[in-house]
This record gives structure tokens, sequence and C-alpha cells, in this order.
């Protein structure tokens, strides 16, 4: 694999972990404050519907987007009627929401554009376009003649859409927020504690209720983007399982901003590669495996030694990234270095073709294994999916 | 005390609630210039006008009555099974390597041998899951989705790949033998109109066994009692000596099992082979059917019955008038279970201070 061949792959590994962290984000602020959302999904694909639509009938993303962020936060109203001012199941009520989505945009879609329940292609004003940066090429064969570092700026950096952009700059303010502001502070004191938080005079369920519309927001700008950024018009069921895979991260990251990033990049990832690798070879995805674990661990041991640096953790921490480092290292070194003619386990390895349909799946299996708690013990906020009855 | 008589909790607020879903789902279909009233028309007339329609309508609610089940048993035990649909796929591929690979020499036999395999497949599916929500703690909601995307990926794996027959293009296994296929309505209830093209079979009878059973497990055994304990308070369970692990396996098993036994219906009874995504939704719909049925078996019951006539309804709508899609069916099905489920409490309130207000007084 060569060198502009991992920037495409990281380059669409950003395009596809967009989405995913802004629906991961807007799930950060609802469960932050307690309210647990299964409906992310349900809110994206409303917000895709309606930016698509709206975008392909004015003529304008923007009004797009407001629309669709404004489908999305209707839904977050309905999330947060049920679930803080009636007090009911707030997963019956997530999963209430992904089903009313997911008829709704079709029964309009067929209504309004006679297509099969999707919209017609978006094209020009319509659409997100691509931004290039200045001093940026965009054409494939002008970049693969720059430079490696200027192969990054062109190929990695720029060329995205502005909502790409955005959401990587909502990491940053998201920490902002909940930690260096007064409302924050709240927001994750009503997700541990609301008593206390009532008890000091704020309002439990204003809170509560701007956390949900704050999440209804997000997850308004995750749909918009995959309906007009990543792809031209809506389809049904688009959103594809992204609103639960973005929970997954969530809890991966554990309810943190910059572990948010990182989890959605690593989905980003899987689903580019899957993309990419439509038939791949057990070899080469096994070498693939063990370059991205090498990643991971070089990536924490970077943040170890940050915190070593800080005082804030000890040199025992720098063992576990370490080892998986150089084992990780060395077993896809120890792969490349196999030959596929020697015959035996090698010729087995670069023949046996994994299906396609296993590379789709990745994605879930990867939840699955990270929810099993492979990756350590994740405690979510104490009173989160519980309603808050205030005393008398 | 209670501050309602039980009837108004078993039966008025499921109702009212209901009342509330459909009159939204007719606000929705006003929406898109349809008038509701011929909606409505059309979906009775098409769900129980005929013995055709009866047919389908009773078909589909065999399939609910099996997944409204699952979910129900599983919501005895505080445990939100959403994996419904991925086991009954996975309960289909049971039934087809049973039907497919043993030599049946009559239904009867068949049906045995496909409901355990179905039952056996689709708590297989559910198990893992289960062990991860009962060792790990992993969200089950979240794991029971992931694995109907799993089971999908496998199913088209496998009926591509290894199931298709030689020189088709369809990804389905091939049809199943004489011996397996089960007898329709047609030859035991000839006498009421239904033709042999209904899809309507014996499994229906297996459904309302299945409600019996469940009915039995959850109120006369002692395991029912105890998923009931778990369900109610978890602390309260350990601290009489009730194991969690154990009781979400075995909850979730019991559910896994109910939900792959509606392939004894669909791919067993009617298609006569395994197809690609043949649950279609099935499992999503038993959620709603387990809320609006209040997780007994005779709610169960009914609410398979409403949505059974709502599908066959839907089918005969979209026919009719073009204008409205099939999913306006998923609408119907997220607007019961937002006001059974969700929004129950905004019936509830104002209906106990009603009836703590006509509550005579006495000092």
């Amino acid at each position: 694999m060569d060198f502009i061949t991992i920037l495409q792959l990281l380059d669409s590994s950003i395009r596809l972990a967009t989405p995913l962290l802004l629906a991961c984000l807007a799930g950060l602020f609802s469960e932050r404050a307690g309210i647990f959302d299964i409906g992310l999904e349900g809110k994206m694909l409303a917000a895709a519907f309606f930016s698509a639509a709206i975008a392909f009938t004015s003529g304008s993303v923007w009004v797009g987007l407001l629309t669709g962020v404004a489908a999305s936060v209707a839904l977050s109203g309905l999330h947060g009627l049920a679930s803080i001012t009636f007090r009911g199941n707030q997963l019956i009520s997530g999963v209430a929401i992904n089903f009313l989505a997911a008829g709704m945009t079709v029964v309009i879609a067929q209504t309004w554009f006679s297509q099969g329940g999707r919209t017609p292609a978006l094209t020009g004003d319509a659409r997100f376009e691509e931004i290039v940066l200045p001093g940026a090429a965009s054409r494939i064969r002008d970049i693969a003649q720059q430079s490696p570092l200027g192969q990054i700026y062109s190929e990695l950096i720029s060329g995205h859409s502005i909502l790409v952009y955005i959401s990587l700059l909502i990491v940053p303010l998201s920490w902002w927020v909940l930690y260096r502001t007064r409302f924050g502070l709240r927001l994750r004191a009503v997700g541990e504690n609301p008593a206390a938080v009532d008890t000091a005079g704020i309002s439990v369920v204003g809170l509560r209720y701007a956390a949900v519309i704050i999440c209804g927001v997000l997850c308004g700008l995750a749909g918009a983007y995959l309906a007009t950024g990543l792809s031209a018009g809506f389809v049904k069921d688009m959103s594809a399982g992204r609103g639960f895979i973005a929970l997954a991260a969530l809890i991966f990251a554990k309810w943190r901003p910059w572990h948010a990033l990182g989890a959605c990049f690593l989905f980003g990832f899987l689903d580019a590669a899957g993309n990419r690798f439509q038939n791949i070879e057990l070899l080469t995805f096994l070498s693939l495996t063990f370059l991205l674990l090498a990643a991971v661990s070089a990536i924490m041991l970077v943040i170890r030694a940050i915190m070593l640096a800080r005082g804030k953790d000890t040199a025992r921490g720098l063992l576990t990234p370490g080892i998986a480092l150089v084992v990780s290292v060395g077993l896809a070194l120890g792969l490349d270095a196999l030959d596929p003619e020697a015959g035996g386990i090698a010729t087995y390895l670069n023949t046996f073709v994994l299906p396609v349909q296993f590379m789709q799946a990745l994605p879930y299996i990867l939840v699955v294994v990270i929810l099993a708690g492979l990756v350590g013990k994740a405690i979510p906020p104490r009173a989160g999916g519980e309603p808050y009855v205030k005393e008398r | 005390m209670d501050k309602m008589p039980k009837w108004a909790d078993v039966i008025l607020i499921p109702l009212i609630s209901v009342v509330l879903a459909l009159l939204a789902s007719g606000a929705v279909v006003a929406f898109i210039g349809e008038s509701p009233f011929e909606a409505m028309r059309i979906m009775i007339d098409g769900a129980f006008g005929s013995a055709y329609g009866w047919g389908y309508t009773l078909f589909y609610t065999t399939n609910f009555i099996f997944t409204g089940l699952a979910v129900a048993v599983a919501f005895h035990a505080r445990l939100f099974n959403i994996g419904g649909e991925g086991q009954a796929a996975l309960g289909g591929l049971g039934v087809a390597m049973m039907a497919l690979y043993i030599p049946w020499p009559h239904w009867s036999l068949a049906l045995i041998g496909c409901t355990i395999a179905a039952a056996l497949f689709g708590a297989a599916w559910a198990a893992i899951p289960a062990y991860l929500q009962a060792k790990r703690g992993s969200h089950i909601v979240i794991t029971t989705i992931m694995f109907n995307f799993i089971a999908s990926a496998l199913l088209v794996y496998l009926l591509v790949n290894v199931f298709r027959v030689e020189g088709s293009m369809a990804p389905e296994t091939a049809r199943f033998a004489e011996g397996t296929h089960l007898p329709s309505a047609s030859t035991f209830a000839g006498f009421l109109g239904f033709r042999p093209s209904t899809p309507l079979n014996v499994s229906f009878f297996v459904a309302l066994a299945a409600c019996v059973a469940v009915w039995l497990l959850i109120w006369r055994t002692r395991l029912g009692y105890e998923i009931r304990a778990f369900g109610h308070s978890e602390t309260a369970a350990v601290y009489a000596g009730i194991s969690p692990v154990k009781i979400t396996m075995i909850a979730m098993l019991i559910s896994g099992a109910l939900a792959g036994m509606m392939a004894i219906n669909s791919v067993q009874g009617e298609a006569e082979r395994l197809v690609i995504d043949y649950v279609q939704g099935a499992g999503f719909v038993g959620i709603a059917v387990a809320l609006m049925g209040r997780s007994h078996p005779v709610g169960v019951l009914l609410a398979a019955l409403l949505f059974g006539a709502l599908y066959q309804g839907g089918a005969e709508l979209e026919f009719e008038m073009p204008a409205i899609s099939r999913e306006m069916i998923v609408v119907i099905q997220a607007l019961v279970i937002l006001f059974t489920g969700a929004l129950d409490n905004m019936v509830r309130m104002p209906m106990e201070k009603l009836f703590l207000s006509l509550r005579p007084r006495s000092e």
C-alpha cells in the first residue's frame, strides 16, 4: 500500500467520521444531563430528509440545513416532552422516535417527490461543496506529484465540506462548554445528582431541556451533512445505524469530547476501509488490523506520556500501550515478511478472501466488542435514564 | 390503595393511548392530502372484509404474536430486546436447515423439528447480547440492534454463497420438500371460505399455544415469579436469592426463541423457502405489540391482531391510494409505541386525577 492510498483512506475516514462525531457529541450533551437518547438515529434521518428536500426545493443548502436542524430539534422536543415532562421511559421514547423518522421520511418523500421514498439528486448550491484551501491541489493527478507534506495538505486537510471543519471545531467548543462554563458544570451535575442541582435553586427541567435541544441541533447537523455533504440527496434509511454506532463511540469515549473524536475517527476508518476493500484477503486484513492497533497504541502512549509529564500518571501507565505497540508493529512486519508463494499458512492467508458482507458488518461487530468492555469499564452518568421527580 | 380501578389501568388507558395514536396517524394522512376516513375504510375493508383479507390479517397476526411475546417476556425482566428482527432471521435459518437437510415423512413431525430449530437458533442469537448484558453490563439495546445488522449481513452471505440454488440469481434457498409443507387454512378451515393460496396456516395455533405457555410461565411458575421479581427490583431480587445473571440469560433466551419461532409461520408455512429479509420489520412490530398489550399474553394477542389488520389493510391502502406509501404502517407503529409507551403518563396523570375526584369520600 502506498502513501497516497493511506492518505485517501484517512481522507474518507474523516468524511465518514463527521456524522458520527456530530451525533456522538449530541448524545454526549444529552446523556451528560441524564437523558439517554436512543433516538439519535431517527433525528439524523429526519434531518437528512428535510435538509435534502428543502435544499432541493429552495435551491439553497443553507435553508435546507436550517430546516433539517429544525426537524431534528422538533423530535428532540418530543423526546424531552416524553422523558422530562411526562417522566416516561427514555429508551421507549427513543425507539418510537427512530420508527417515526424511518416511516415519516419515506411517507413524505413519496408524497412530495414520488421517487420511491428518495429525494431527487442535489446539484450546485443545493449541496455543500468541497472547500479547497488556499494553495492546495484538488485534482488527483496534481496531488500525486506533490511532496508528501503537500499531499497531506491537499488530500487530507483540504477538500472537505464546511460541516467537516465545523464539526472538528465543535469538539473543543463542547469541551469548553462542559468543563469551563457554569452552564456546563450544572449540566454535568444534573446528570449525576439532579436533587443537588435542584436544592441549589436551579431548574432541573430547564437544564435538561437545554441539553436535549443542543442534542437536537447537533443531530440535525449530522443528518444534514449525511444528505447534503456526504451524498447528494436522501435515500430511505440512509443513516444505516450511525446513530447507534455514535452511541457506542460515546460509551467507548466514556462521555468525554476529545475521546469521542478518537472513537468516531476509528469507526469512520472502519467504514472507509470496508468501502475501499470490498474483497480483501485475510493477510491484508490482518496487516491493516495490526497497523491500526499500532496507531491506536501509539496515540495512547503519547497521551500517557503527556499525563506522566504533568504528573497525573505513573510510569506503569506507559507499560500496556508500549507492549501493545511493540507487539502489533512486530506482527504487522512479520505478516509483511511472509512469502505468499511459500505454501502453507502464508498461502492460505493470502488466498482466503473475506466476504464483502463481513467487511460491511465490521463496524457493528466492533461496537459489540467495545461494549463487551474490552476497553475497560465505562461508567455512565449516575442519574442517566432516571426521570427526576421534584420533592414536594 | 390504588389510585385507579384495575379495569381503568388495564383497558381504559391503553385504549385511550391507541385512539390518540390513531388520531395522530389520521392527522398525518390528512397532511399528505388524503382523507383519513376514506383511508380507514379501505384499511378495515381490506383487513376484515373478505376471507382473503382475514387470511392475511391472521397470518401477520401469527408473526406479531411471536415477536410480541418475545419482547413481552424480556420486558417482564426489565430487559429491552430490540433484537427480534435478527433473532427471527436466525430462526429462519434454523427452519431452512431443518427442512432442507432432513427428509420429513409428515408435516406434523416437520413442524415439531422446525419449531425446535427456529427456537434454538433464535435463542442462540439472543444469547450473546444477554451474556454481555448479564456479565459485562453492555447495553442490551445497542448490542441487540448491532446483532440485527450482523444477522442481516450473515444471512445475505449465507443465502448468496451457501444456500443459493445452482444457476439461480435469486438469493434464496431451494423450495422445501413436500413433507414439510404446513396445511394452510383452506384445508382445516376451508368452510370459512379460505382459498388454497391463503398464507394462514397451522402455525397460528402454535402461536396461540405460545400465548398460553407464556402466561403459565410468567404467572404460574417459580421461574416466572423470579423473572417478574427481577424486573420489579433487581436489588430486592438479589436479596431474595435470585441470580441476576441467570434471570437475564433465561429471559433473553426465551425471548429469542419466541422471536425465532416466527419463522415456522413465514418461512415454513408461507414462503416454503428462506428468502432474503423475510422478517420485514415484524421483529420491530413486536415492540409496539408488547407495549400496547401491557406485556400480557391476552393483550399481546389483541395488539397483534390490530397490527395484523394494519399490515394487511396498509397493503390494500397502498394499492388504492398510491400517494400513501407502505411506510405509513411504520409511522402508525411509531405513534403507538410513543403514546402507549413513552407518553403513558400523559394519559395516566389526568386519569388518575379524574378517578381520585370521583372517589366517594370516606372519613
